[in-house]
C-alpha cells in the first residue's frame, strides 16, 4: 500500500476510536464537563496528565528544535518535567484538598474577592490562549503534511476538526479520549526512535543508543558533533542557548510554568483525594519521561541522519537536487522545506555558512514528522508518526480550549456577571468561548510568532509570572492578601508581556514595537524565558502591597490551615 | 490540634526542601552552572554535563515526586491526618 493510503487509514482509524470514546463517555452535567465527576483513577489520570502536557510542542516540535540546539535544546527537556516536582510539592495536594473546579475559583475563594477571579481569569485566557496559537503551528505542520497540501489549507483543516472534536467532549469526554491518545502517542514517538537507534548504534533502546557507538567504532554524539562543526555549524554537545544565565532563566521559566498552567492544575481535581493527587502527579511524569527520555535520541539521530543524506565527504559528492528522495519533495510541497542553487551546480549544499547554505528553508517544526522518511523506515511506520503527531495537537488543543471555556463560563460568568444562569446555558457558553478561542487561535496560526516550541515557551512564561506565584503564596503564606495577590499578578505578567511585545511586536503583529531596544536587553535574557524574572516581580510586588494593606481575614487563614492537611480532625 | 497541623507543616516542609534541593542540584548545578566541568567526564559516549542535561535530571525528577508521595504518606498517617 502507499504511503497516503496507509496515512489515510492510521489517521482515520484513531479518530474514529476518540470520537468514539468521545461520544460513549459525554458529559451530562458541568461535574462530568469539567472535572469528569472527580473520580478517576491515579495511573488513568496520570496518562491523560500526560497526553494533554504533550502537545504538538512536545511531540512534533520539540525534538526539531534539540536537533538544531543541541545541547541548549536541554531547557526544554529539563523545564517541561522539572515542573512537575513543583506541581506535585507545591500545588496539587492542596489544591485538591480545596476542592474548587478552576483555579480561578480558588483564587477568589483563597483571595476572598471577585476582583481577584477576574484577574486571575484574565492572565489564564492570556497564557491559554498563546499556547493555543503554538498549538495551531503544529496541527497545521501534521496537516499539511498529511493531506499534502499547503500550510495554510492544513491549518484551516486541523481547526475544523479541533473545534467539532472539543465541543463535544467537554472533561470526561477528554480524560478517556487522552488515554487512548497517550498510547498512540508513544507508540508513535517510540516505534521510529527503536528503530533509528538500532540501525545507527545497533542498540534498540534509544535512551542507551544515543550514548553508544556506531558500526565504525566512534560514539554516536562525538560523530555528530565532528560532522555539523566540519559543515561550520556549532558542536551538538556543548552548542548552549545564548548564555548559561538565559538557559538558568529559561528553564526556571518552564518549569514553573508548567505548575502555573491551568489546563495542568486542572487535571489534579479530577483524582478522589489529596493522596491520589501526590500519586498522579508521578504518574503523569512517568508517562511524560518516556518521551521525554527519547526525544534527545530522536534530535541527535535525525541531525545526523539529515545530515549525512545531503552532506557527504567532499562537496563534489553531495546529493543532486534532481536525485533528491520522495520525502524533500513532499515537504517542498508544503512549503517549510526550501532549496535554492545558489551556485548553480545542481548538488546540494547545507553549511552553517549563510551565503553558501543553499538549504535556504528547512522549519524546525517538521524534524519529527520527516525523521521516519529520511531514515528511510517502512511505510507504516511514517504513517503511525502521523497519527500520533495529530493526536498530540488534538488532545492538548481540546485540554486547552477546556480550561478557557471554563474559565469564562464557569469564572466570569457565573461566579461573577450572571450567578443565576443554568447549567444548560452555562453549558452553552463554555461551548461558545471554545468556537471563540479557536478563531483566535487559528488567526495567529498563519502568522505564528515563533516554531511551536517556541510560542508554547511564551504561554509558559506567561502563567509562569502570574499564575503560579498567586497559588503558591495562596498556600505557604497565611497572611498574603488580597491586595498583595492582585498587584502581584497584574504587575508579573504585566512586565512579562512588555518584554515579549518589545521584541514579538504589540500582539505578535510585527512591525509594532514602540521603540528599540537592543535585543534580549535584560542580562541577555531572550523573551521566551522571561517569566521567571515575571513571577520574581509578581513575589516581590505581592508582599510589598502586602506590608501595607490589610490584614487577611481569620476565616481566611482557617481556610489555609484546612487545606494544608489532607483529612480535617 | 493547631500545634499538631503546625508540627505536620514543619515537617512537610522540611522534606519539600531536602527534595528540591536534589530537584536543584541536578538541573540547575549539573544541567548547566557546572557543566563545562562534568563535561571532561565521560559515560560511555555521554559527556556527563550534557547527559545530566538531556536525561539524569529527569530520571531524578521522577524518582523525586515519587519519594514524597511515598514519605508524606507516611507522614500524613504518622501525625494521624491522612484520609480515611
Amino acid at each position: 500500500m502507499d504511503l497516503q493510503t496507509l496515512t489515510f487509514l492510521f489517521v482515520g482509524a484513531t479518530f474514529a476510536l476518540y470520537i468514539g470514546i468521545a461520544f460513549w463517555a459525554r458529559a451530562g452535567s458541568t461535574k462530568e464537563f469539567y472535572v469528569a465527576g472527580g473520580g478517576v483513577h491515579p495511573v488513568a489520570n496520570g496518562m491523560a496528565t500526560a497526553a494533554d502536557w504533550m502537545s504538538a510542542a512536545s511531540f512534533i516540535s520539540m525534538a526539531g528544535l534539540i536537533a538544531f540546539y543541541g545541547y541548549g535544546g536541554s531547557v526544554f527537556l529539563m523545564g517541561w518535567t522539572g515542573g512537575y516536582v513543583l506541581l506535585a510539592m507545591l500545588l496539587a495536594p492542596y489544591l485538591r484538598k480545596h476542592g474548587a473546579f478552576t483555579v480561578p475559583e480558588f483564587i477568589s475563594d483563597r483571595y476572598y474577592s471577585k476582583t481577584a477571579r477576574v484577574v486571575a481569569v484574565i492572565c489564564l485566557i492570556i497564557a491559554s490562549v498563546t499556547y493555543v496559537i503554538g498549538q495551531m503551528k503544529g496541527i497545521g505542520v501534521a496537516f499539511s503534511r498529511f493531506l499534502e497540501v499547503d500550510y495554510e489549507t492544513g491549518l484551516v483543516s486541523g481547526m475544523v476538526i479541533v473545534a467539532f472534536y472539543a465541543v463535544m467532549g467537554g472533561m470526561k469526554g477528554i480524560t478517556y479520549t487522552q488515554i487512548a491518545q497517550y498510547v498512540i502517542m508513544i507508540i508513535a514517538y517510540t516505534i521510529p526512535a527503536i528503530f533509528i537507534s538500532f540501525m545507527l548504534t545497533g542498540n534498540p533502546i534509544p535512551q542507551l543508543g544515543l550514548g553508544s557507538a556506531m558500526a565504525d567504532g566512534t560514539y554516536l554524539l562525538d560523530k555528530l558533533d565532528q560532522v555539523v562543526t566540519q559543515l561550520g555549524f556549532a558542536e551538538y554537545t556543548t552548542q548552549a542557548r545564548l548564555s548559561a544565565t538565559n538557559m538558568f532563566v529559561y528553564t526556571l521559566s518552564l518549569m514553573i510554568g508548567t505548575a502555573g498552567l491551568p489546563h495542568v492544575i486542572m487535571r489534579f481535581f479530577t483524582v478522589s483525594s489529596v493522596k491520589a493527587a501526590r500519586e498522579s502527579a508521578g504518574w503523569a511524569l512517568v508517562f511524560i519521561a518516556l518521551l521525554y527520555t527519547t526525544a534527545p535520541a530522536v534530535a541527535a539521530m535525525a541531525r545526523l541522519n539529515l545530515m549525512t543524506t545531503i552532506d557527504q565527504p567532499t562537496a563534489e559528492q553531495n546529493l543532486a537536487y534532481a536525485d533528491r528522495p520522495s520525502w524533500f519533495k513532499n515537504w517542498e510541497t508544503t512549503g517549510l522545506l526550501k532549496f535554492e542553487d545558489k551556485n548553480n551546480d545542481g548538488l546540494i549544499s547545507y553549511t552553517g555558512d549563510k551565503k553558501t547554505n543553499e538549504m535556504v528553508k528547512v522549519d524546525r517544526d517538521i524534524m519529527v514528522l520527516a525523521n521516519p522518511e529520511i531514515a528511510g523506515l517502512p511505510n507504516w511506520v511514517i504513517a503511525i508518526v502521523a497519527a500520533g503527531g495529530l493526536a498530540a495537537a488534538l488532545s492538548t488543543a481540546a485540554g486547552l480550549l477546556l480550561a478557557i471555556a471554563s474559565s469564562i463560563s464557569h469564572d466570569l460568568l457565573k461566579g461573577v456577571w450572571r450567578p443565576n444562569i443554568t447549567e444548560k446555558e452555562e453549558l452553552r457558553y463554555s461551548r461558545i468561548s471554545m468556537i471563540g478561542a479557536i478563531l483566535i487561535a487559528g488567526y495567529y496560526g498563519f502568522n505564528p510568532p515563533d516554531f511551536a516550541a517556541g510560542t508554547v515557551a511564551l504561554a509558559f512564561g506567561l502563567a509562569a509570572s502570574s499564575i503560579f506565584p498567586a497559588l503558591m503564596m495562596g498556600i505557604f503564606s497565611k497572611k498574603m492578601n488580597k491586595e498583595g495577590a492582585i498587584a502581584g499578578m497584574l504587575s508579573g505578567i504585566g512586565v512579562t508581556l512588555i518584554y515579549v511585545f518589545y521584541h514579538k511586536g504589540i500582539m505578535f503583529m510585527s512591525g509594532t514595537i514602540f521603540w528599540e531596544i537592543s535585543p534580549n536587553w535584560f542580562l541577555g535574557i531572550e523573551p521566551n524565558a522571561f517569566g521567571a524574572i515575571g513571577a520574581v516581580v509578581n513575589f516581590a510586588v505581592a508582599f510589598f502591597v502586602m506590608s501595607r494593606t490589610a490584614k487577611v481575614p481569620a476565616e481566611v487563614e482557617q481556610m489555609v490551615e484546612n487545606i494544608r492537611v489532607p483529612a480535617s480532625n | 490540634m493547631a500545634d499538631n497541623n503546625n508540627s505536620y507543616w514543619k515537617a512537610n516542609i522540611a522534606l519539600i526542601v531536602k527534595c528540591l534541593s536534589i530537584w536543584f542540584v541536578v538541573s540547575y548545578l549539573f544541567g548547566i552552572v557546572l557543566v563545562d566541568v562534568l563535561n571532561t567526564v565521560k559515560m560511555g559516549g555521554y559527556k556527563l554535563g550534557f547527559w545530566f542535561a538531556q536525561q539524569g535530571s529527569i530520571y531524578t525528577f521522577v524518582i523525586l515526586v515519587f519519594y514524597y508521595a511515598k514519605s508524606m504518606g507516611k507522614i500524613d498517617k504518622e501525625f494521624g491526618v491522612d484520609e480515611k
